[in-house]
């Protein structure tokens, strides 16, 4: 069978710095396919190489057996490669007819655009993929699934023949991810190849055909879905023993000593808030992990954000052992001994301009003062001990941290954190958007000064992460906290039988 | 063998690429302008180009600032105008009294101003548009749009004539003092990456437990005074306060600021990129005035202005690609 893209032999280096070695990717027309690799595995440079971002520097790429040709983004357009990317390319404050015509608008016998028929082309052509949207609405006034699946029906509209989904779940809701699966499937059936990239397993699973595994610049299979377990594309992604990661745990958090206990950190009794928390309470202790459980829009984010004062409180109180009074801005929380390491890690935690060092050291700027000036001594040595430490990847502490993997982002944000000695660390999402490999090692890291007497409130919507986590689980619905699950003892589907159950209660 | 100083001159350019362009074009222009005229590198023309230039460079200090939180001010040419009136009326009393004087009218508008941004959450722009339009009307109704003499017995006259230490007129000594003082509140002390961050990301700051409203309350009082000190040095220099000055101030300074390399969006920035851009803007019309002098070309001051902006425009696109070649490294 001849395939739709075939790359091999592929090298790319920046600077001296090999990216990629002896990558190859092959795409069968029609095909669903996965690439899968730690950050810094080559999956994006060997993606950019393919849609003319990047020049290769040796090796063979092939588009429907023809030699490609293709050196900038818009040839890659033009041969029927569309990326769409995580980060949108579209014109939010425009309508979804002009988004999807954009540059290919229907004319009238004047020259002039004919919108009767843009509108008409343009809802025929979201039909196929089952979406009934106002055409003439602002892009922007829908959710970034709809925006996300215009963006894909614009690039087929175009004749696409390969669309590339760069991480096109990470910002989805579970319901949008079903109706974004759909779309890929009916894809397929028109014989369009989908090459897709995520993070999350569980989903190359539910739409994949095969997948390609690269690892240090490298691909080191392509393996039939199918025939593959978990584990074995962990284990192969990681370059390490299969056995070895099962006896470890699949995530992390798990295998620390569950050690009694200590006195209470942390008390919120009955709290409420504007922002659609009703009634939740619960307790954190020294030295555990306690898990919020629960939907997308159950209150955990709005939790977090009420405890770390950044939602003033309606009613209840929140006792933070560190503090004499009401926590109501994160200074306060801050210098209570709370840190909230953010779900959105782009707008409310790195400041992309600055280096490694400034980033990470931002929280804790007040310590690190004598006289007014900012101590750079002090602050060098602290910043070369977490780089160490949290085995941060990058070229220098001066590295601007915009140009990190997003795992190693996670891992300064969490050493800025980290740095300030917390009591209580709040941590949403920690491991979102992040690589296996990297991710195991954040919880490694959280894990690690748990057992040094951290408290932590675990926000994850993978329920894995959840049970094998955390000491004990708070149930969140509707903004009320609704029933405690203990370790050990929790299973995933306890858990989800816990939300669930609720939900038909509440239904009754 | 790497040669250890070397090095390091490297990794500096590498890390101040942004503004490396308008170092190398204002060496370049001095180098020009040395060897073409007779008097340039003189003692009297390099005093009197910093003491007619000083206010500018406090000024686009100032606005440095507030542009790397990401804001803007526009209502600095009509505060140097508005103060320069206020220096003129207190020059009777003496620089101890007309100084703070100035410098504090300054301080209030820029007070205004971080109120209308930072508690009303007025956009920078509009906000201190708005105070533009005041401080200039401010400064003519004091002044019944007249020029206000000052007074030449008072020790007010020292300022732009006498020499500090027997080596440098006051105003650029003070001048100096202020820059420096910005340098170090920038680079060395929390406040400083304070500003930065909020340009940068002001969510990101605001969860840090930074205080954003204390920076941006200062950025804005900050640009304020400076523009005060400059509306001081105004009045010094013309023996007036001029109400009608400082037309057309506010772009200019922020042409030194982008000419240095700092960002428009913030987040990024330099104080003595800033002052090189500065000097590089008022160095053309003092290269431009030499070449009338030569008696060879006679450009009038509006031609200068056309030459000036085209200028300005080239060492911009010369600064971008001496950024991005420094970043990958040829340098």
């Amino acid at each position: 069978m001849q395939h739709l893209i075939e790359m091999s032999g592929i090298k790319k280096s920046f600077a001296g710095v090999v990216a990629l070695q002896n990558a190859n990717l092959h795409i069968a027309p029609g095909e669903v396919h996965a690439i899968i690799g730690q950050n810094g595995a080559g999956k994006s440079t060997l993606i950019k190489i393919l849609t003319g971002v990047y020049r290769r520097d040796a090796g063979e790429v092939t588009i429907n057996g023809t030699p490609s040709t293709v050196s900038t983004p818009r040839e890659a357009q033009d041969a029927g490669i569309a990326t769409i990317y995580q980060e949108l390319s579209l014109v939010p404050l425009r309508s979804v007819t002009e988004n999807v015509m954009m540059g290919y608008e229907p004319r009238t016998r004047f020259g002039t655009i004919d919108w009767k028929a843009a509108h008409k082309r343009t809802r025929e052509i979201l039909e196929r993929f089952g979406i009934d949207i106002d055409v003439k609405a602002q892009l922007g006034s829908y959710s970034t699934a709809i925006q996300q699946l215009v963006a894909i029906a614009r690039a087929v509209s175009l004749n696409a023949q390969l669309v590339i989904m760069d991480e096109a779940t990470s910002s989805l809701d579970d319901q949008e991810i079903e109706i974004l699966f759909s779309v890929v499937r009916e894809l397929k059936k028109e014989g369009v190849a989908v090459l897709y990239i995520s993070h999350f397993l569980d989903e190359l699973y539910q739409i994949c055909d095969r997948v390609t595994i690269m690892r240090d610049g490298q691909t080191v299979g392509q393996r039939v879905i199918s025939e593959t377990t978990k584990l074995g594309l962990i284990s192969e992604m990681l370059g390490r023993d299969p056995e070895e990661i099962e006896a470890a745990g699949m995530t992390g958090l798990g295998g620390g000593e569950k050690a009694e206990p200590g006195s209470s950190l942390f008390e919120a009794e009955n709290i409420s808030t504007a922002r659609g928390l009703k009634d939740v309470s619960l307790t954190l202790r020294k030295g555990e992990i306690v898990g919020l459980g629960g939907l997308l829009g159950s209150g955990r984010t709005e939790t977090a954000r009420a405890l770390f004062g950044l939602d003033g409180l309606k009613s209840g109180k929140i006792d933070a052992h560190g503090s004499s009074g009401q926590i109501g801005t994160p200074a306060e929380a801050i210098a209570a001994g709370v840190g909230f390491l953010t779900e959105d890690r782009k707008r409310e935690g790195i400041v992309p301009h600055m280096s490694v060092r400034e980033n990470m050291t931002l929280a804790l700027l007040p310590k690190l003062k004598t006289m007014g000036m900012v101590d750079r001594k002090r602050e060098t040595e602290l910043v070369e001990r977490f780089i160490k430490s949290l085995g941060i990847k990058t070229s220098g502490m001066e590295q601007p941290i915009r140009e990190l993997s997003g795992g190693n982002q996670q891992k300064v944000l969490l050493a800025r954190w980290l740095a300030l000695e917390p009591e209580v660390l709040i941590l949403d999402e920690p491991t979102r958007g992040v690589d296996v490999g990297a991710k195991f090692e954040i919880q490694s890291i959280i894990r690690e000064y748990v057992d040094k007497g951290l408290g932590v409130l675990l926000i994850s919507s993978e329920f894995e992460e959840l049970v094998e986590g955390a000491d004990r689980i708070v149930v969140l619905r509707d903004g009320f906290s609704i029933t405690e699950l203990e370790n050990p003892g929790v299973t995933e589907e306890a858990l989800i039988a816990a939300i669930a159950h609720h939900h038909e209660e509440a239904a009754a | 063998m790497l040669d250890t100083t070397a090095f390091d001159l490297r990794r500096y350019i590498q890390g101040n690429n942004h503004s490396l362009g308008v170092w190398i074009t204002l060496i370049a222009l001095i180098v020009f302008g040395v060897m073409r005229y007779d008097n340039f590198g003189g003692s009297y023309n390099i005093s009197s180009f910093l003491n007619y230039n000083a206010m500018f460079i406090v000024i686009a200090v100032g606005m440095c600032f507030v542009i790397m939180t990401g804001g803007i001010d526009l209502s600095v040419g009509s505060v140097a105008a508005f103060t320069s009136v206020v220096a003129a009326y207190l020059s009777p009393y003496g620089i101890q009294v007309a100084l703070p004087g100035a410098v504090a009218a300054g301080l209030a508008i820029g007070g205004l101003n971080a109120f209308f941004v930072v508690a009303m959450r007025i956009p920078p722009f509009i906000a201190t548009l708005a105070t533009m339009l005041g401080a200039k009307g401010g400064a003519l109704v004091i002044s019944g749009a007249q020029t206000i003499s000052i007074d030449w017995t008072s020790n007010f006259t020292k300022l732009g004539l006498e020499k500090a230490f027997g080596i440098l007129p006051w105003t650029i000594v003070i001048t100096a003092i202020v820059v420096v003082g910005l340098w170090v509140l920038l680079e060395k002390t929390s406040l400083g990456r304070t500003v930065l961050a909020i340009g940068g990301g002001e969510d990101a700051s605001v969860m840090m437990g930074l205080n954003v409203t204390r920076a941006k309350v200062l950025v804005y009082v900050l640009s304020g005074g400076c523009a005060g000190m400059a509306g001081l040095f105004l009045a010094s220099g013309f023996g007036a306060g001029q109400p009608l000055e400082g037309v057309g101030w506010e772009l200019s300074a922020i042409a030194s600021v982008v000419v240095g390399g700092t960002l428009l969006t913030g987040g990024m920035g330099s104080i003595s990129a800033t002052v090189a851009g500065a000097l590089l803007l008022g160095l053309v019309f003092n290269i431009l005035n030499f070449e009338n002098g030569r008696g060879v070309i006679s450009l009038s001051a509006y031609w200068q202005m056309v030459i000036r902006g085209a200028f300005l425009f080239a060492v911009i696109v010369f600064q971008s690609r001496v950024a991005s070649t420094a970043k990958k490294g040829t340098i």
